[in-house]
């Protein structure tokens, strides 16, 4: 028999580590001036130093050094006054010097935490993830293995090497383990990235695109016996390159553990490679022999030692906490919990907050962009942002305010703008889709229907309001719906004796 | 005007017109096709770009234009070091045949001055090793006798200087490939202070220590160039940002009166040949007879230099050399279409790379093993560090400090190639120079009398102080040849077919 989660979580307590590869989004490289464009033709953003054709020397990239610190900063770290670059040696085509440029023993920032809100069964839990460590480094080429059934190394019939992305910065953030996060466990796992990755957006070192790669989680996930203690053996799971990924790959290693373990078997430490497919796991690299990568200090640069006067500089510098700017928007738009959680995890937090900084009602803007926006968004498999512009969302809303459109109409207008027919204006004038407002037009729609219903009318007159419901749809079916419907009432009832 | 003559004289007749780049260059070039099948200095001759070059600085010097003062001057480039379109091989079959897309900056530095770069010169393979056996393109020979070695790495650089094939070379100094060739050869040669010229453009074999530098026959001519050469790369983070001392007029200054030169106790005695011991102590005479102060000082630490050398050497060496797995240049082997990557990697390795190199990688790779680290990286950096205080506390008593370059005269070729600690051996007392990153120069000192082969005289400065070096230098050079009444290359043996 197989565990599912609920039975392995019961036996089993996990414990979490996550490395997060942030690659900055620096104009040039880490150790050169070749650019980090995105999507370039291969190999035509390389130079003898990221080639590391021979004789060639870094040089380091102030701005990373800045962007690296900020990061710190942001993650409560302590930023190292002397830290050193060193080599990590190892073999692999995609690496031009075969060794790469990075952080060991004296990273630029340490000691740092994140705090993470999850939604527990108690309400909402903060867990405090601690940070060891924020380092730099140069990321690698990229191997394309062409033939083959797999796509891998294995069986291809050859390989293609890009250099363009040899080079560029990255910064690696390292947890401490994270122990006691319990069925949570994924839930911290996602939401710890995600934390993460609005806290680099808003300092705006990296694109953070997980699905173009310039974020990507490895997560590390051990087992122990409940109440045992006693840590298990851990695997690594790489290339988890989206948030509902990372929650998936921890829920899949759980599962996996506790049923090997269950059956007697040992965990083998291993770098794993997550298949967004099944949202399992399959095993990378055996890491049973130990790689030894010889690591000593890079001797062609000279140690990092930031100015004390930098370093507080860039501490002001620092943008407002994301877990701030959220307590201080919820308040301000008077959103309820739930409702809050919601727009955070449509990732419409930005898009409702431009939207309403152009003027918009914070309610209006949340129900456009979650509901109508966000079912189309859906059903195309698109982001609600690609369909249409915070612009003609605002333009929309402050018609309905004004007036101008019903909320009705207001769709139609939204549908058109999606559908490709210019913005909320052109949508009005090419669909005629304007608001009856006109009195007297109004009034005679309003007698017609009087005079249609003269029984109804007169129970209206002798003070039954709500029958009054019956003239105002007649007389909206009349105007094809354009009219408003609280100014058709407001006459209707006025011209009534009400 | 002759090609005997010093690179200073070339430049002085160039200046007043006597003779053309282009002419001055032809007549290199026939002396390298009259003696280079004996000497084998060069790898490669350049002689299109050359002459291109040479034509520019004609036509400049014709304009009226302001040129350097070495316009027009050939010079020798070590094989190690980049030069745009030139085959680099650094003495290995493993980069035969790769032709570099950019110019090191030393090469950018000769251009822009109109140093005609006449080609390349043989080395110990990857600058490893102490005379030029290793290159995998056969030995030089040294000039004074065609059976001895030349010295190493630079040995190609230093026997084109000894046998006028060029009078000026740039050399790579990690553990005193320019000052033991140049000791070797009765030729001068500097390592500057690390950092002093850029490394860019420098094939690295252990990056903390090597340090690109000026060759040539005189104290002067080395000034001349040193100063061409020198000064804040941003290519080189290591590189110094500071203004480089006047060389030249150091060298001309022939005055050393007060000085204070510290005589090294260790760097003597045991292993050193006694003429070598009898001319360094005539040189120090002659020093005292200029009105310089001799101190003796105790350096206790070098007695370590040369272990924690072959720990740190090495071990960045198999870092440095780990770029070489056939992927984006040089030499590739095996690659037949039923290899995969790692293989071919490990074949190209095998076939490209000669003896010493895989011993240094091999050394270097356990050294930096876990496990091993502490014990071995860890205790060099430590000593190196112990040398750097030793320098210091010397450096508090005198201005400059002397020793001999080398233990030995010219050893014969094949002599100790089967035993790499004698080899080895050569390079104790240049090893604490680069160790320190401080700055060391070679010039002649005489002939050793049981050989009558030329001797190395050793003066090392503070970082930063390198126009010491060049006054004590020449001070002492002009006292030595006006002892012996001529030029020390003027007791060589003339080459067959030599001008």
């Amino acid at each position: 028999m197989s565990l599912n989660y609920d039975q392995a979580i019961e036996k089993y307590e996990p414990t979490l580590g996550l490395e997060v590869h942030v690659e900055l989004n620096t104009k040039s490289k880490m150790f050169c001036g070749c650019a980090t464009e995105f999507g370039a033709q291969p190999n035509t953003q390389t130079c003898p130093v990221c080639l590391g054709l021979p004789g060639a020397l870094p040089v380091v990239n102030k701005k990373a050094i800045e962007s690296s610190i900020l990061i710190g900063l942001a993650l409560n770290c302590s930023i190292a006054p002397f830290s050193r670059f060193a080599r990590k040696n190892y073999f692999y085509p995609d690496m031009p010097k075969n060794f790469q440029t990075s952080q060991y023993d004296e990273p630029i920032c340490i000691n740092g935490f994140l705090d993470v809100e999850v939604e527990t069964d108690e309400g909402m839990k903060t867990f405090r993830i601690e940070i060891e460590r924020v380092h730099m480094e140069e990321d690698t080429g990229k191997s394309l293995h062409v033939g083959g059934s797999t796509g891998r190394i294995h069986g291809a019939e050859y390989s293609l090497l890009d250099y363009n992305r040899a080079g560029i910065p990255l910064v690696e953030i390292v947890t401490k383990i994270v122990p006691g996060t319990g069925k949570y466990a994924p839930l911290v796992a996602r939401g710890y990235v995600a934390a993460l990755r609005d806290i680099l957006r808003g300092l705006k070192v990296s694109d953070v695109k997980m699905e173009q790669g310039s974020l990507r989680c490895d997560v590390n996930l051990s087992l122990s016996k409940t109440g045992s203690g006693k840590l298990g053996t851990r695997s690594e799971t790489k290339n988890v390159n989206s948030l509902r990924s990372v929650e998936r790959a921890v829920t899949g290693e759980v599962i996996r553990q506790a049923n090997r373990l269950e059956s007697g078997e040992r965990i083998v430490q291993e770098t794993r490679h997550f298949l967004e497919e099944s949202g399992e796991t399959r095993p990378g690299r055996s890491k049973e022999q130990a790689e030894d990568y010889r690591y000593f200090p890079e001797p062609d640069l000279v140690p990092v030692v930031p100015d004390a006067k930098w370093i507080e500089e860039l501490r002001k510098s620092l943008p407002e906490k994301p877990s701030d700017r959220r307590a201080r928007l919820q308040t301000a738009w008077g959103v309820p919990d739930k409702e809050m959680a919601a727009m955070i995890n449509a990732e419409l937090l930005d898009t409702v907050e431009e939207t309403v900084l152009l003027g918009a009602d914070p309610t209006k803007a949340r129900s456009w962009w979650l509901g109508e926006i966000s079912r189309i968004a859906n059903d195309r498999a698109v982001l609600p942002t690609e369909l249409i512009s915070v612009k003609d969302v605002a333009q929309v809303i402050a018609l309905i305010a004004s007036g101008e459109l019903t909320d009705k109409l207001a769709r139609q207008v939204v549908e058109g703008v999606i559908a490709g027919e210019g913005n909320p204006a052109d949508v009005i004038s090419k669909r005629g889709l304007k608001v009856v407002s006109d009195d007297s037009q109004l009034m005679k729609a309003i007698e017609d229907a009087i005079a249609a219903q003269p029984e109804t009318a007169e129970r209206v007159r002798g003070g039954n309001v709500p029958a009054a419901g019956a003239l105002i749809g007649a007389v909206m079916k009349a105007t094809g719906g354009q009219a408003d419907a609280a100014k058709v009432r407001e006459l209707l009832l006025k011209h009534l004796g009400q | 005007m002759s090609i005997r003559d010093n690179a200073s004289v070339m430049a002085a007749a160039l200046n007043n017109k006597e003779i053309s780049a282009v002419e001055l260059t032809n007549q290199h070039y026939e002396q390298i096709a009259a003696v280079d099948k004996d000497v084998h200095a060069f790898l490669y001759l350049d002689k299109e770009g050359a002459l291109a070059q040479a034509k520019e600085v004609d036509k400049k010097r014709a304009a009226g234009e302001k040129l350097s003062p070495l316009a027009g001057v050939p010079i020798a480039l070590k094989d190690v070091m980049t030069q745009k379109g030139v085959p680099t091989t650094c003495g290995s079959k493993i980069l035969e045949g790769w032709k570099p897309p950019y110019d090191s900056t030393v090469v950018s530095k000769l251009k822009d001055a109109g140093v005609i770069i006449l080609g390349k010169t043989n080395m110990d393979e990857f600058a490893m090793g102490s005379s030029t056996e290793n290159s995998a393109y056969g030995p030089t020979h040294n000039p004074w006798d065609l059976t001895r070695i030349p010295g190493g790495s630079g040995g190609g650089s230093s026997a084109s200087l000894a046998a006028f094939e060029a009078p000026l070379a740039i050399g790579t100094d990690t553990g005193g490939s320019i000052r033991q060739p140049a000791a070797v050869t009765g030729t001068v040669g500097v390592k500057p202070t690390y950092g002093g010229v850029s490394r860019y453009g420098l094939v690295a074999f252990s990056s903390s220590l090597d340090q690109a530098g000026p060759c040539a026959r005189t104290v002067l001519d080395t000034a001349l160039l040193h100063q061409v050469i020198a000064g804040f790369d941003p290519k080189d983070s290591t590189s110094i940002n500071q203004a480089v001392p006047d060389l030249v007029a150091a060298a001309k200054k022939l005055d050393i009166k007060g000085m204070k030169i510290g005589v090294v106790k260790q760097l003597a005695g045991d292993g050193y040949q006694k003429g070598v011991e009898n001319k360094f102590n005539e040189a120090v005479a002659e020093l005292v007879k200029l009105g310089a102060e001799i101190v003796e000082v105790s350096c206790p630490n070098f007695e370590y230099a040369l272990a924690a050398y072959y720990l740190i050497a090495p071990s960045e060496c198999s870092s440095n050399l780990a770029k070489f797995d056939s992927m984006r240049f040089g030499l590739r082997v095996g690659d037949d279409g039923t290899k995969g990557a790692e293989e071919v990697m490990n074949l190209t390795r095998q076939a490209g790379f000669g003896r010493e190199v895989k011993r240094r990688i091999i050394l270097g790779t356990y050294a930096l093993s876990s496990g091993y680290y502490d014990a071995y990286y860890g205790s060099a950096q430590k000593v190196r560090t112990l040398i750097k205080q030793d320098f210091d506390a010397a450096f508090t008593k005198c201005d400059v400090l002397v020793s001999p370059t080398a233990p030995t005269t010219a050893f014969k070729i094949g002599e100790k190639s089967n035993d790499p600690l004698a080899m080895y051996l050569n390079d104790i007392a240049t090893i604490p120079v680069n160790m320190a990153g401080i700055g060391g120069m070679s010039l002649p000192c005489g002939l050793a009398e049981e050989d009558n082969l030329p001797v190395g005289f050793q003066i090392m400065s503070p970082a930063m102080k390198d126009d010491r070096m060049y006054l004590v230098g020449g001070a002492l050079e002009a006292a030595l040849i006006s002892k012996w009444g001529k030029p020390i290359l003027d007791f060589a043996p003339k080459l067959a077919g030599s001008k």
